[in-house]
């Protein structure tokens, strides 16, 4: 049984950014991918900002070198570009050398190609291609074939922490034995659905989001996808191989409090934090920085700085939202902040929270506002908590 | 590690939920696609509560608490739900009322319940657990994953695990699939099942529960030995292979098989794979079937857990789910072979305890 699990391959997509040292760039220059709709057909274009990747799904098909004819939904492409990244960053050549899985997140599925052909689907006597990309597991598919994998497949949707459980699914997949390595993440692209359902919820900001801000105003939608290659101690070894990170510990827990909002006391998103650190054989003391969920909603900072202070007491580790830079790319969130946080590790910086000016007032805590560079950093707790009290918390730990 | 199930439960379009008695006898429909058989949903749930949920989140909470019922367990150290298109009801109320208001006067509460771990995480919230809580959508693949994940936690040391299937079919989405031949084009009688031998299966629904413990209890049903999946096998040649080693690799051999559920949906392409498995491993096998009493979902190979996990405490083989005239005797070991439009298949061995 792999008493480590190493990660080895990256590979991202957000609205800051086309591929990892794109975000990394951003991420450093506080560049906000946070704007104006442009890419999708809804009423709300020019009232509620979000952050768009900075790619149609014309160019991805051209890029990717796919045909229209496959019925790639914008998800599948999004997930197959980063994914690809992924892989060709592990330097994996021979994909089914090993024992290889793949198990992606997503909270929107096909929702992108079935609200734009619903009508047709339903009106027409021929069948639509993208009928059968309408099911959450047609991604994972697209990306598994794409990359030849057959081995173990799976798709996780648990709300916002999707691809944090997707992490955690593999990690335990190659602890149990079960597979040599994985690729885990998720892809989330807008939709009108998405849209529309957290608007009716109250909770998107009209302006660009302020996370952990006593004027917060809720939160701006993100699209994009992140996955990482994860392999089992034994395979780094004999592979050679120099990993980006440990994945040290991962926990999750349930808020059981309500069906969309968080406890006040953020007592799920407490329990997984504490076991995360007990899975990871750490002390509170050990966290160097916590890139926190921080979605600008008042309902989740508020419940997240809560648990932070129930688990870390007076001691809170440094900690930041990026957010502010990507919007919340929900199944995606996850592993898109886990790869932000292997690059505080190995940059040994600290990305800042944007647009943070008036501490809330239920309690001090004030997240980083400037980028940190220089800072020793050798374990991070990542966030995520989601609709139906899914919480979820992983350590990464330099390697 | 041993995986026991220790609590099923079962809302089909069969009369399953009777836990006092195992499957009396067929439901006959002569339909589109077969539905889920309501339950009395005020015997279970106060009507307030009822008032917002749908229709598979009422029988995934049903469902659960029988399930945990029979394994004497009211706190399940997880709670897994595979389903392959989650809240399809809520989905399509929410989608269809934004494009015809063209995205005006939208309430949230469909959008909430459309949530994929819509089920899981209200039986979460209904009885106060806190601990681990996991969705999987993946076609045919959304119960296996799921009871994967389960047997993981019984081998990391965790006791007693609650695992579901959740699909529900609509009109629309039902009509929908059609046009791609996926289903039948017309309406079928379930007890002809397997003479159409046309192009496409027959539809369904489904919600079965159980609870997965690592230790026996006098209501232990079976044990779950193994589980394999595979993606899009390139021929019969390659599952026959993963037939083998799957059977090697739990020392078991197709003698010791003493029965095995297939998942023949009446669609011509995909039973034919059946057909060509079962002709070359099991031609003296008593061969028993089950879509003709639940139709096919993503999750359907939830049911055929449930009807294998009853078979081996029961031991009683209900004649209306044979597929040939072998006679069965003492059941030991079942073999489940499922697969989802030759996308995602899975093998599943129960044994008697």
């Amino acid at each position: 049984m792999s008493k480590k699990i190493y990660i080895t391959g990256i590979g991202a997509l957000t609205a800051i950014g086309n591929n990892v040292s794109e975000n990394f760039i951003s991420l450093k220059e506080k560049k906000s991918g946070i704007g104006k709709i442009t890419q999708l057909d809804t009423i709300h274009k020019d009232e509620i900002p979000v952050a768009e990747v900075k790619l149609t799904d014309d160019e991805l098909l051209k890029e990717l070198d796919l045909k229209k004819e496959g019925a790639y939904t914008r998800i599948s492409l999004l997930g197959i570009k980063a994914a690809k990244e992924a892989i060709k960053d592990a330097k994996i050549s021979d994909i089914n050398e090993y024992r290889t899985g793949i198990i992606s997140a997503t909270t929107g599925a096909g929702m992108v190609a079935s609200e734009k052909y619903y009508h047709d689907f339903l009106n027409t006597d021929f069948a639509n291609d993208f009928i059968k990309t309408h099911e959450a597991a047609d991604h994972t598919e697209k990306i598994a074939d794409y990359l030849g994998i057959t081995e173990f497949m799976t798709t996780i949707s648990t709300a916002c922490s999707s691809s944090a459980n997707a992490m955690m699914l593999g990690a335990r997949l190659i602890k149990n034995g079960i597979l040599d390595r994985v690729i885990v993440g998720g892809a989330d692209a807008h939709s009108k659905f998405t849209l529309n359902g957290f608007n009716t919820l109250m909770i998107l900001d009209r302006k660009p989001c302020k996370p952990f801000d006593n004027d917060r105003k809720g939160l701006n939608l993100g699209e994009g996808a992140a996955y990482l290659v994860l392999e089992s101690e034994e395979l780094v070894k004999k592979e050679g191989k120099t990993p980006h990170a440990i994945l040290s510990g991962y926990a999750n827990a349930n808020d059981a409090y309500h069906q969309t909002a968080s406890s006040p006391e953020g007592y799920g998103g407490s329990l997984a934090m504490q076991q995360a650190l007990d899975n990871s054989n750490l002390k509170i003391e050990d966290i160097d920085y916590i890139n926190v969920h921080g979605t600008g909603t008042a309902n989740n900072d508020l419940s997240e700085g809560r648990a932070m202070i129930t688990i870390f007491g007076n001691n809170i580790p440094k900690f930041s939202s990026t957010k502010a830079y990507t919007g919340h790319t929900l199944a995606a969130a996850g592993s898109v902040e886990a790869i932000y946080s292997i690059l505080s590790l190995q940059n040994k910086m600290i990305f800042p929270t944007l647009r943070f000016e008036t501490p809330m007032e239920e309690f001090n805590l004030i997240p980083e506002t400037d980028l940190i560079e220089n800072i020793d950093i050798k374990h991070i707790m990542s966030n995520s908590f989601g609709f139906g009290g899914n919480g979820t918390v992983i350590i990464l730990s330099k390697s | 590690m041993k995986a026991y199930i220790n609590g099923t439960a079962s809302l089909s379009p069969q009369n399953s939920l009777d836990y006092n008695e195992f499957l009396k006898g067929i439901v006959e429909y002569e339909d589109d696609f077969l539905k889920s058989i309501k339950p009395n949903f005020k015997d279970y749930i106060k009507p307030i509560e009822a008032r917002r949920m749908s229709k598979t989140v009422k029988n995934g909470i049903i469902c659960s608490e029988i399930a945990m019922l029979e394994a004497e367990i009211n706190m399940p150290d997880a709670i897994i739900v595979g389903t392959g298109l989650g809240i399809l009801s809520d989905t399509e109320k929410f989608l269809e009322k934004m494009l015809n208001d063209n995205e005006q006067y939208l309430t949230p509460t469909s959008f909430i319940q459309s949530t994929h771990n819509t089920v899981a995480a209200q039986i979460a919230l209904r009885i106060k657990c806190h601990n681990y809580n996991f969705t999987y959508v993946n076609r045919g693949f959304s119960f296996e994953t799921a009871l994967q994940d389960g047997m993981m936690h019984l081998n990391e040391g965790k006791k007693n695990v609650l695992i579901g299937g959740a699909d529900e079919m609509s009109e629309h989405y039902f009509h929908i699939v059609r046009k791609n031949g996926r289903w039948k084009k017309i309406a079928i009688k379930n007890t002809e099942l397997l003479n159409y031998k046309t192009e496409g299966a027959i539809c369904g629904e489904g919600v079965n529960f159980f609870v997965l413990s690592s230790e026996k209890k006098k209501n232990t049903y079976a044990e779950l030995k193994s589980l394999k999946t595979f993606y899009k096998p390139k021929n019969d040649k390659e599952i026959n292979k993963k037939l083998l080693s799957f059977l090697e690799n739990n020392n078991i051999n197709i003698t010791d098989i003493d029965l095995v559920i297939t998942g023949q949906s009446g669609d011509k392409k995909g039973d034919a794979i059946y057909d060509n498995i079962l002709n070359n491993n099991f031609i003296e096998k008593p061969v028993a079937y089950f879509k003709h009493l639940t139709g096919d979902y993503q999750t359907s190979s939830s049911f055929a857990f449930w009807l294998g996990a009853n078979i081996l405490k029961s031991q009683k083989v209900p004649d209306f789910i044979m597929q040939n005239n072998k006679k069965v005797k003492k059941v030991k070991n079942i073999l489940i072979y499922n697969h989802y439009f030759n996308i995602n298949n899975s093998f599943m061995l129960l044994s008697v305890i």
